[in-house]
């Protein structure tokens, strides 16, 4: 039995190295007349909307550049791996991308736990990595190769602080996070911080994890304390049931969120439970500028719905590795990271981007409140 | 005060959920001694095939009183001929083979679930359709009961006694007793072993149909993988319980649920 399961495995092993040794040889064969840029997304799994959502917004970045006669007299060639919204599958899509597939950049993750995990990889094998969305302080303190389009935490943690403190004249409030969740972890910690700093309150802090449908039972002992309004930086997939099961018990203050909210998900599934709540986003669909309103009926032709705002950020850490591209003039890695640190004042749909010293974006913010059903511009902070 | 007994509520009405997941889980134990990984996908295709009953129900416009049990028949038929086709084509050709065998085998039928259930419905949650409105049952000093909980409470104590008769007092319940007890003998005193194992897989998976829908009623958010936690802790259930043991499941089910809730209330571990 033993040698038998043994023999297997060996003959197993053998057919993996030839099928990957075949997969480098032809990857560095690979036509030279194309440049390789690879995204690692999730388009699968629990938070499946953002990476679907994310994918579409580079897509678009990267289909319009190829017709528009490409990139250094080259066609752009998106090679897309699925890590199944999970933190392990993301670090070994960025690995198979950099060593099969061999491309110039990887563009990912949108969630924080995710980008963190592949982050230490590009920066290992020297390939630019940009992140759209993940708005953890940490996944840039990876290294040198590591940039993203998007404010961090601090900032968006801090606003909606004042915001509860300043403009609903909340005093104590409860948290609610995803206590595995790197990005949810950090938000409430900043959160907390200001708001205390500001004279508030945290009468409560409960924690939940990925794929809780029953919040119940945290709600209850959260109930117990009387906040004002509950903070919950988590994602679109337990807002709407947290919500809901909130107002079961009886808990009518508002909810406050992040950008983990950003997707249709949170109005279906929270239904009428979500009006009356708040949360940061990048950018409101509402932004009357006609760069936003343009891009919007550009994705509408090609997708049929409004995008969200991840779709956006896509689209714009798309474009922004183009540029940096054209503007280092080759494909080496260095170049086209000197060339990303140098970015300034681009305009990118979800606002003016200027990479800053620790290779991150700074840019406005908008407070967002639900409303009948809708998502309603409140107002926009810059940083 | 109020808290505790509202932590107990919850704690019912959600351990009640766990308690039909985890008979499942135990009566295949009993009569195969084979952890089935794959029933938590089971109850996440009961909750699936609710979502488009529901939906049906809702667009045909049925009275509403009959929407809640026509989408649970409709979710309960599904996962009967689901669990048959499993036990058939997954289980059945390995009768004679190692346990580890079945056990790898389980695990795969899981994944081949939660991954065919994301290609084919899609990766993104769905908003269970509301077969039965909201309304408060109880709510005096603090303590709030839905008629969804209460509902979710009866049918699932209706179940399990259904269950109960089956199992002691019909032909084929005793059948699956002495399946259980001894399988060779079992054979030899002429019950078709085969025929008793589809069965008792039919039946889990019915349970599971059932959790699957009563979960989307109070939660009403449907997705792929939602019966991966589910299916570990209403498997830790039935251990509690004593796996094999059918009273056992009912009762570790929601003991596990009520005791995280009203004593951990305040820290929820990751408990069941």
């Amino acid at each position: 039995m033993k040698t038998r399961v043994f023999g297997a495995v060996r003959v197993v092993a053998i057919g993996l190295a030839l099928a990957l040794a075949a997969n480098a040889v032809m990857g560095s064969a690979a036509r030279a007349d194309d440049i390789r840029i690879g995204q690692y997304v999730s388009l699968t799994g629990t938070t499946a909307t953002f990476g679907q959502s994310m994918n579409k917004g580079v897509t678009m970045a990267i289909d319009e550049t190829n017709s528009a006669g490409g990139l250094l007299g080259k066609k752009i060639t998106l090679i897309t791996e699925d890590d199944q919204s999970k933190p392990e599958e993301a670090k070994t899509a960025a690995i198979k991308l950099i060593k099969q597939q061999r491309v110039v950049a990887l563009l990912g993750e949108i969630a924080s736990s995710r980008s963190l995990a592949a982050a230490p990889e590009a920066q290992r094998a020297g390939i630019p990595m940009v992140t759209p969305a993940s708005t953890n302080p940490k996944v840039t303190q990876v290294g040198d190769y590591i940039f993203r389009t998007c404010f961090i935490d601090p900032f968006q943690g801090s606003t909606m602080a004042k915001f509860a403190h300043d403009t609903l004249k909340a005093n104590q409030v409860a948290i609610l996070k995803d206590v595995k969740n790197d990005y949810s972890v950090g938000l409430a910690e900043f959160f907390e911080k200001t708001f205390t700093g500001l004279g508030g309150q945290v009468v409560a802090t409960e924690s939940y994890s990925e794929g809780d449908t029953e919040f119940r039972a945290v709600l209850t002992a959260i109930r117990s304390k009387n906040p004002q309004a509950i903070y919950v930086p988590g994602y679109y997939t337990e807002v709407g049931l947290i919500a809901r099961q909130a107002r079961e018990l009886g808990l009518k203050v508002p909810l406050l969120g992040g950008d983990g909210w950003d997707s249709e998900k949170t109005l279906e599934i929270g239904g009428d439970a979500v009006n009356g709540s708040y949360y940061t986003n990048h950018l409101s669909a509402e932004d009357p500028s006609p760069v936003v309103q343009g891009f919007i009926q550009k994705f509408k032709a090609k997708h049929g719905e409004v995008p969200d705002a991840m779709a956006v950020l896509g689209y714009d850490a798309g474009r922004i590795l183009i540029d940096a591209i054209k503007r280092a003039g080759s494909t080496d890695g260095a170049k086209i990271r000197d060339a990303l640190a140098q970015t300034k004042d681009f305009p990118g749909v979800s606002g003016s981007i200027t990479i800053d010293a620790d290779r991150n974006s700074k840019k406005n913010i908008v407070v967002l409140k639900i409303e009948g059903g809708k998502v309603k511009f409140q107002t926009s902070i810059a940083p | 005060m109020s808290t505790f007994v509202q932590q107990v509520l919850n704690g019912l009405a959600w351990g009640s959920v766990y308690a039909l997941i985890a008979l499942g889980y135990t009566m295949v134990y009993g009569v195969l001694k084979l952890i089935n990984f794959a029933h938590g996908e089971v109850y996440m295709m009961g909750a699936m095939a609710g979502y488009y009953v529901g939906r049906w129900a809702q667009k045909a416009e049925l009275p509403m009183p009959l929407r809640l049990p026509v989408t649970l028949l409709g979710a309960m038929a599904a996962c009967a001929v689901l669990g048959f086709l499993i036990e058939r084509f997954a289980y059945r050709p390995l009768r004679q083979a190692n346990r580890l065998s079945v056990l790898i085998t389980a695990i795969g039928v899981s994944l081949l679930l939660q991954n065919g259930g994301q290609l084919v419905f899609g990766a993104d949650p769905k908003y269970f359709p509301q077969v039965l409105s909201y309304s408060e049952v109880v709510n005096t000093g603090g303590v709030v009961l839905s008629n969804i909980q209460l509902v979710i409470m009866v049918t699932a104590v209706a179940l399990m006694a259904a269950l109960n008769l089956f199992v002691q007092k019909t032909r084929s319940g005793r059948a699956m007793r002495a399946v259980a007890n001894d399988k060779a003998a079992a054979q030899l005193v002429g019950i078709s072993v085969d025929r008793i194992i589809s069965l008792t897989f039919v039946i889990g998976s019915v349970l599971a149909a059932a959790a699957g829908v009563l979960v989307g009623l109070s939660n009403p958010k449907v997705d792929p993988l939602m019966g991966i936690m589910p299916g570990l802790k209403a498997f830790v259930a039935a251990v509690l319980g004593g796996i094999g043991n059918i009273p056992g499941a009912m009762l570790g089910g929601r003991a596990a649920r009520a005791g995280r809730d009203a004593g951990l209330g305040d820290r929820p571990l990751d408990l069941p």
